[in-house]
């Protein structure tokens, strides 16, 4: 199992959390607004990923699972 | 500039397959051909048979003429295979400064569009069809109501209800998404997806979101099969497409070729070059630039444009005179473009305004950035909005940076180019 995440850029206002939650796969750009790597995420940095999403404060960041492809 | 520019010697292969199809029969007045005139040239829509309409459509291969070429057959399949009833939005908005060619034609066949819109109903089954236009498009407004009236009298679209909508003249009001929030009471801009149209568009129906040009080929291809269509263009790109000639041309307008017409045809059927050209505009605002010389020889298919990552668009060229200076005109765009976004995405908002900025201080010769710098805010920018229109200008930037690489570098230090002041792009800044 792996999950991928997203950015609703819309709804997302540079607040940065996510990027303090998760630098190991989220960065941000000369305005403060997150560049998410697009690399499918497994293991234990699921466990940080579920978190940068739960603690955006609106609720911009999307963490999506993927299914092995076969 | 110190490049050399390109001068044109006409081709002596002529164009093959028969033109015009779209503008078969435009009057030279700019008037729209009536009811009757449209009938008498391409025959009655009530011969046409609805059935099978998906599967024809397919063999011909017709591809979107609103910018992204997507297959329009796959679109009618995904439209039709949706939940509920679905609705059919034409979109002639048009919101590209450079291209005029969806205006063109709501004005000059208006039947030949509206006769698109019903058959594509058909195909999905649509009971209601929604031709959306530009609200400055007045006089294309005009034609269209005029239209939609005479054929009221005579009830060629039999099952489905067309009405007009006007909507904004912003440059991502066409945007499909954008549309559709539009036309379900929301603002002009675009919406993050998924749901697409195709699943959830207009009141939550199934939604057919296709430009204006599309559907006139339709309207074609029902009354004069695949193969007719395919006499013009290349296998994966067949057909004829409105072209919009805007620069240094003699007779710049709206041109109907075959694909895959040669760029040094269709300028030399616009009257030539007006003066030697550095370079050309491929594609529009979301295209990009490519100098002259080369682009003269190649042709009108987005294959022969891919190693130049460029994509044809909605096929509006401008040629830049020798006189005019492409660090000035790439900076005016830039400018335009970032005016442009629609305000929702901070990437666009923040990157489109400073790389705008910076290459609006280059072209006056007060550089405050490298072209590195701003190609490293290109880079940032890229994939990073709801809709697309940050990739298009980050992509028509990146272009100019390149094509007009040493201009930039005369202007980076603080001197000016060869160009003579003047200014050739169309854009409607609006802030």
């Amino acid at each position: 199992m792996s999950s991928k995440l997203r950015v609703n850029p819309i709804a997302c206002k540079a607040h940065g959390l996510c990027a303090e939650l998760f630098p190991e796969r989220i960065s941000l750009d000369d305005w403060g607004y997150p560049i998410v790597d697009p690399e499918p995420i497994t293991g234990p940095l699921q466990v940080h990923a579920a978190r940068a999403v739960a603690e955006c404060p609106t609720v911009a960041l999307l963490l999506a699972r993927e299914r092995k492809r076969a | 500039m110190s490049e050399p520019a390109a001068v044109l010697e006409p081709d002596p292969a002529g164009a093959r397959g028969t033109l015009p199809r779209l503008l078969t029969g435009v009057r030279a007045d700019g008037g729209p051909l009536s009811l009757d005139l449209h009938l008498r040239l391409h025959g009655s829509l009530a011969m046409v048979s609805r059935a099978g309409l998906i599967e024809l459509v397919a063999a011909s291969g017709l591809r979107g003429r609103g910018g992204a070429a997507f297959p329009t057959a796959r679109k009618l399949e995904a439209v039709a295979a949706g939940r509920g009833r679905p609705v059919v939005v034409a979109n002639g908005t048009e919101g590209e400064p450079a291209s005029d060619k969806d205006k063109a034609l709501l004005r000059w066949v208006p039947h030949l569009v509206l006769d698109g819109v019903s058959l594509a109903a058909a195909a999905v089954g649509a009971a209601e069809a929604i031709v959306v236009i530009g609200e400055g498009s007045r006089n294309e407004r005009a034609v269209m109501e005029q239209a939609l009236a005479e054929r009221d009298a005579r009830a060629p679209d039999r099952d489905v209800r067309i009405s007009l909508a006007a909507a904004p003249d912003r440059f991502v009001a066409g945007e499909e998404t954008a549309l559709i929030n539009f036309l379900n009471g929301g603002p002009a801009k675009p919406l993050f997806v998924p749901p697409r149209p195709f699943e959830r568009g207009v009141g939550g129906a199934p939604t057919l979101v296709q430009n204006v040009e599309t559907l006139a080929h339709l309207a074609l291809i029902a009354r004069y099969g695949a193969e007719w269509f395919r006499e013009l263009g290349s296998d994966d790109e067949p057909g004829s497409a409105l072209v919009t000639l805007s620069g240094g041309v003699r007779r710049p307008g709206v041109y109907e070729v075959g694909l895959g017409a040669a760029f040094r045809d269709i300028v030399i059927g616009a009257g030539g070059l007006s003066e030697p050209a550095t370079a050309l505009l491929v594609g529009g605002y979301f295209g990009g630039w490519i100098e002259a010389r080369s682009a003269l020889e190649l042709s009108l298919l987005d294959a022969d444009l891919a190693p130049h990552g460029i994509g044809l668009g909605a096929r509006a060229v401008a040629v830049l005179p020798q006189g005019a200076c492409g660090v000035v005109e790439t900076a005016r765009v830039a400018r335009y473009l970032a005016n442009e976004s629609a305000g929702q995405c901070g990437p666009c908002v923040n990157g489109l305004d400073a790389i705008a900025t910076s290459l609006e201080r280059i072209a006056a010769g007060r550089a405050d950035r490298s072209p590195e710098q701003i190609l490293r805010w290109t880079s940032q920018v890229l994939g990073r909005g709801a809709c697309k229109h940050p990739d298009g200008a980050v992509r028509f930037v990146e272009s100019g940076l390149q094509v007009f690489s040493r201009e930039f570098e005369l202007h980076g230090h603080g001197r000016r180019c060869s160009g003579d002041g003047r200014t050739v792009l169309p854009v409607e800044v609006s802030r």
